[in-house]
């Protein structure tokens, strides 16, 4: 079973690098015809609070066949792009099922299988967000790239074999506090994501034309950007404060303490304060968009310092990571 | 969440002839305080003033870790303790900075909390005289009830709702504001909770060896460290006795983690007779007023010692775990008491006797014999070095009882003299004649009693912050208004986006509908034309019921079908 798990990661890795290609691909061959067609649904969450993003991409030239062509063949691959993303994350869950059987735990142990979870959460609310919102398909370029990097770290740096949990972390408050923690990661993570689109695509919108801007060129309207980037950390906010509270639960069981400020937790308050700070700028009329997205992916480093930082730098009570 | 200003705004002062140049001062910063950039940039610097206590070591996790950066960089750490680098958590900067945010928290809730009330109380507002201005517009058949019936709908939605005349205006999402209030509310509690922690709460830490001759009872004496909030005093601990009568723990065999633990023990309470309880990781031992958490294990060898004139003593010392996974222990069996003489009942400082090394539960095959090979005792073995002499444990300084002073041995007055490795049973016989005999060893526990009597309040408000968040997050504030039109009525210029108003019912009368989300509401559009749809009777009525999105998940927040 172990083995399987292993295989099926390494077969997830390959298929999001072909996702992530037919994406590129999608991109490299995009025009402004596809985004023409489906305005009405890229500018959705302009209506009533944001700024209007209607400003016309490009010079939409009377349909000439090859450019036509070219928006059919970028569709095509842009389809191919999400079916492969799904198979991937397909792979991507055999692989924790069949490590959780292993285990015979939950999959969530050690610093190799808790990457691997949370990127899997990431992709699977991805695929669910463009379930609902089509339009936002060009996004999974970064989506598969976040995958193909985290996945392929868990593998070659992270990896440790089955072992059982040690007493410490042999408790129900493990299957909550850790679930939770992984979902509302997950959710971080495919939070980023558009929130660095966002912050590019501003940037184009506002006439930007220097490197990281170009590339947003053929992304959705920033406005939608923005909304999915807050519709996805408000709904992973609650679910990780929660989290720190369950953690908060099970230390005092375990450690006598409910807060000890331990680097792990302490990197847990830093998170979540920058969110709430997140939530705070982008519910002042003041601050500027952008700062607060700019906030969203402060955010997120430090979730990615809490994951990866404070595992491999800082010795705590929390040192499980699995590395020596 | 834009904010669609929730707070009237307030009238403006007539400016009074000459302000109090201090009042002024002090009010202008008020407002400062408690504006909202101010509570982001607290909550910014908050964020970034937590980042040194997770960088430096830190006294109240990790003692040793601070004594080690003082040798490490003696030049830069004293600088560091005198700005508190080494208890951040506890340091001016920091508590500055959360006081500060908490003031404003306080000074922002109490105006909004007061407005939150009064509009609690309010009806909702007369509605506009243009409603086809409003973002959401529709015109529709008037149904058989008139405003009264469209009233009922919405009430059963559970909208708050006023009849004036002809007119309906209905409200919804209070739960919103009522949540933020909450959530920022509890967020003091947490803070008063926290506060009662470590003013009236106290905890302490000792190793307990198996066995009833070394059972503890809960004074401040007995034990290795304690930190006492300020307003506790030694006299406020509960009594009790506690003994450790046999602990049980498992390994992996493949690799020697540790799979579970268990230690029994007896509680003797006072005023209640002494009873049989086990705890372990995870599941600590209650008792009336503190609770005992296991914080780890490790083993006490037991040796006796026979000196020049016969007399034997017994010590059962717990050797510290070094750390690694075969819980390999390093400590210090001492003997200050040997090598009195009967006789005189003199003691001769210089022929004290000590003995270090360290204990493997599981020896190696061959050496060095300096790393245990698993945690549980398959192949015991002490890895003992003598020294004799003057040990130091008068000269008043104290040291610590599980290593050596190693300044009685640079300075001489301390002098090895041999070493041996001794299995279960073996007795060692050193050069003046003298014996020392490995009897076996205990088990022992390392044990944290605690007292925080903040903790209840703290679960409370958490709870509550939790509940208050997703009230804040998830629930939209909006207004709907109706007014019935006499009949024949023209609609009003802008036209109607509803289809049902395309045929009038021949005679009868119409309703204009409009709505306005008061904060940012991706999916009001959807509900706003059900509402409509509910109201004028229409369409399937399954589709209809429950179609309330209130509070609902938010990825599922449908956009607008305008
Ligand atoms: C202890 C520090 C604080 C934390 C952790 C915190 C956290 C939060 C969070 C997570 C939200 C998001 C909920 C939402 O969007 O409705 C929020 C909203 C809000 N906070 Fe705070 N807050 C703090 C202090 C303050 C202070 C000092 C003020 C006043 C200046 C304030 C005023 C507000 C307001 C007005 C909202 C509602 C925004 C809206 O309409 O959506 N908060 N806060």
């Amino acid at each position: 079973m172990s083995a399987l798990s292993d295989q099926l990661v390494s077969f997830a890795i390959l298929a999001y690098l072909v996702a992530m290609i037919s994406h590129a691909v999608e991109y490299a061959l995009g025009n402004a015809r596809a985004q023409v067609a489906t305005p009405a649904r890229e500018l959705v969450g302009a209506g009533v609070g944001g700024a209007g993003g209607s400003l016309p991409a490009e010079p939409a030239v009377a349909g000439t066949t090859a450019a036509g062509r070219s928006g059919h063949r970028a569709r095509l691959a842009g389809r191919i792009a999400v079916g492969v993303t799904a198979l991937a994350a397909l792979l991507h869950f055999g692989a924790l099922v069949t490590r959780g059987i292993a285990a015979d735990r939950m999959p969530w142990g050690n610093m190799y299988e808790f990457v691997l979870t949370v990127s899997f959460i990431g992709v699977a609310a991805w695929l669910v967000v463009l379930w609902r919102k089509p339009s936002l398909r060009r996004l999974g370029l970064f989506l598969t790239l976040v995958m193909v990097l985290l996945v392929a770290t868990a593998e070659l740096v992270l990896y440790v074999p089955v072992v059982p949990l040690v007493p410490a972390l042999n408790s129900y408050w493990f299957v909550i506090h850790v679930s939770t923690v992984v979902f509302s990661s997950g959710i971080f993570l495919l939070g980023v994501v558009p929130a660095v689109a966002y912050l590019m695509r501003a940037g184009y919108e506002r006439g930007r034309r220097s490197f990281p801007y170009t590339l947003a060129k053929r992304l959705p309207a920033a406005a939608a950007l923005e909304r999915l980037t807050f519709v996805l950390h408000a709904f992973a906010f609650p679910i990780f404060t929660f989290a720190v509270i369950a953690g908060a639960i099970w230390a005092e069981a375990a450690w006598g303490r409910p807060w000890g400020w331990d680097p792990k937790e302490t990197w847990s308050f830093i998170s979540w304060v920058i969110y709430a700070g997140y939530l705070h700028a982008r519910a002042t009329p003041s601050v500027r968009r952008n700062v607060a997205t700019w906030l969203a992916v402060v955010g997120f480093c430090t979730m990615l310092m809490n994951l990866f930082g404070v595992n491999i730098f800082f010795e705590g009570l929390h040192s499980y990571g699995g590395l020596d | 969440m834009t904010v669609v200003d929730d707070r009237p705004a307030s009238p403006a002062e007539a400016p009074r002839r000459r302000p109090n140049p201090v009042l002024a001062l002090l009010r202008n910063s008020w407002r400062q305080l408690t504006s909202m950039r101010t509570a982001l940039v607290l909550l910014f610097l908050l964020a970034v003033a937590a980042i040194p206590g997770s960088v430096l070591p830190q006294r109240g996790v990790n003692p040793e870790d601070v004594r080690d950066y003082f040798v490490a960089h003696p030049d830069l750490a004293p600088v560091l303790d005198r700005i508190g680098a080494f208890e951040a958590f506890g340091s001016v900067w920091f508590s500055a900075i959360y006081l500060l945010l908490f003031t404003s928290l306080i000074g922002c809730i109490t105006p909004r909390l007061r407005d939150h009330v009064r509009a609690l109380r309010a009806k909702p507002p007369v509605a506009p005289k243009r409603l086809d201005r409003l973002p959401q517009h529709a015109v529709l058949a008037a149904p058989a009830g008139g405003a009264a019936a469209i009233a009922e709908v919405l009430r059963r939605r559970r909208w708050r709702v006023v009849v004036r005349g002809d007119e309906v205006s209905a409200e919804k999402g209070y739960l919103k504001e009522t949540g933020n209030l909450l959530f920022h509310t509890s967020m003091v509690v947490v803070l008063i909770g926290v506060a009662l922690g470590s003013w009236y709460g106290w905890s302490g830490n000792r190793l307990l060896v198996a066995g009833a001759e070394n059972a503890f009872c809960n004074t401040q004496q007995q034990y290795a460290e304690t930190k006492f909030g300020p307003r506790v005093s030694s006299a406020d601990l509960p009594g009790f006795c506690l003994r450790l009568d046999d602990f049980e723990a498992e390994f992996l065999e493949s690799n020697g983690q540790p799979k579970f633990f268990n230690a029994k023990v007896t509680v003797d309470e006072e005023g209640r007779g002494p009873r049989p309880a086990e705890f372990s990781v995870n599941s600590p031992l209650r008792v009336d007023g503190a609770n005992v958490y296991l914080l780890g294990h490790g083993y006490a060898p037991v040796v006796r010692y026979t000196d020049r004139f016969g007399r034997s003593q017994t010590s059962t010392t717990p050797f510290l775990t070094t750390g690694d996974v075969g819980i390999t222990g390093e400590g210090v069996a001492a003997f200050p008491d040997a090598n009195v003489d009967p006789a005189t009942g003199r003691r001769d400082p210089d022929l004290q006797m000590a003995f270090t090394g360290l204990y493997l539960p599981t020896a190696p095959q061959q050496g060095p014999f300096v790393r245990s090979d698993f945690p549980v005792e398959r192949n015991p073995l002490l890895n003992l070095v003598a020294y004799r002499g003057n040990l130091g444990l008068d000269a008043g300084i104290p040291g610590s009882v599980y290593e050596l002073d190693q300044r009685q041995v640079r300075t001489g007055k301390v002098k090895e003299v041999g070493t041996k490795l001794l299995k279960v049973g073996e007795t060692w016989t050193l050069d003046d004649g003298t014996r020392l005999e490995f009897l076996g060893t205990q088990p022992y526990i390392v044990l944290s009693v605690r007292y925080d009597p903040g903790s209840t309040l703290l679960l409370v408000s958490a709870g509550t912050l939790l509940a208050g968040l997703m009230g804040s997050l998830f629930v939209r504030r909006r207004r709907v208004f109706f007014r019935v039109l006499p009949a024949g009525a023209v609609a009003p210029a802008g036209g109607s986006t509803d289809p049902a108003s395309g045929s009038p019912t021949g005679g009868s009368s119409l309703v204009e509908a409009g709505g306005l989300p008061r904060t940012d509401h991706p999916g009001f559009a959807d509900e706003f034309a059900q509402l409509v749809a509910a109201v004028s009777g229409d369409g399937p009525a399954d589709e209809r019921a429950g179609a309330d999105r209130d509070g609902g998940d938010p990825a599922g927040a449908r956009e607008g079908a305008e």
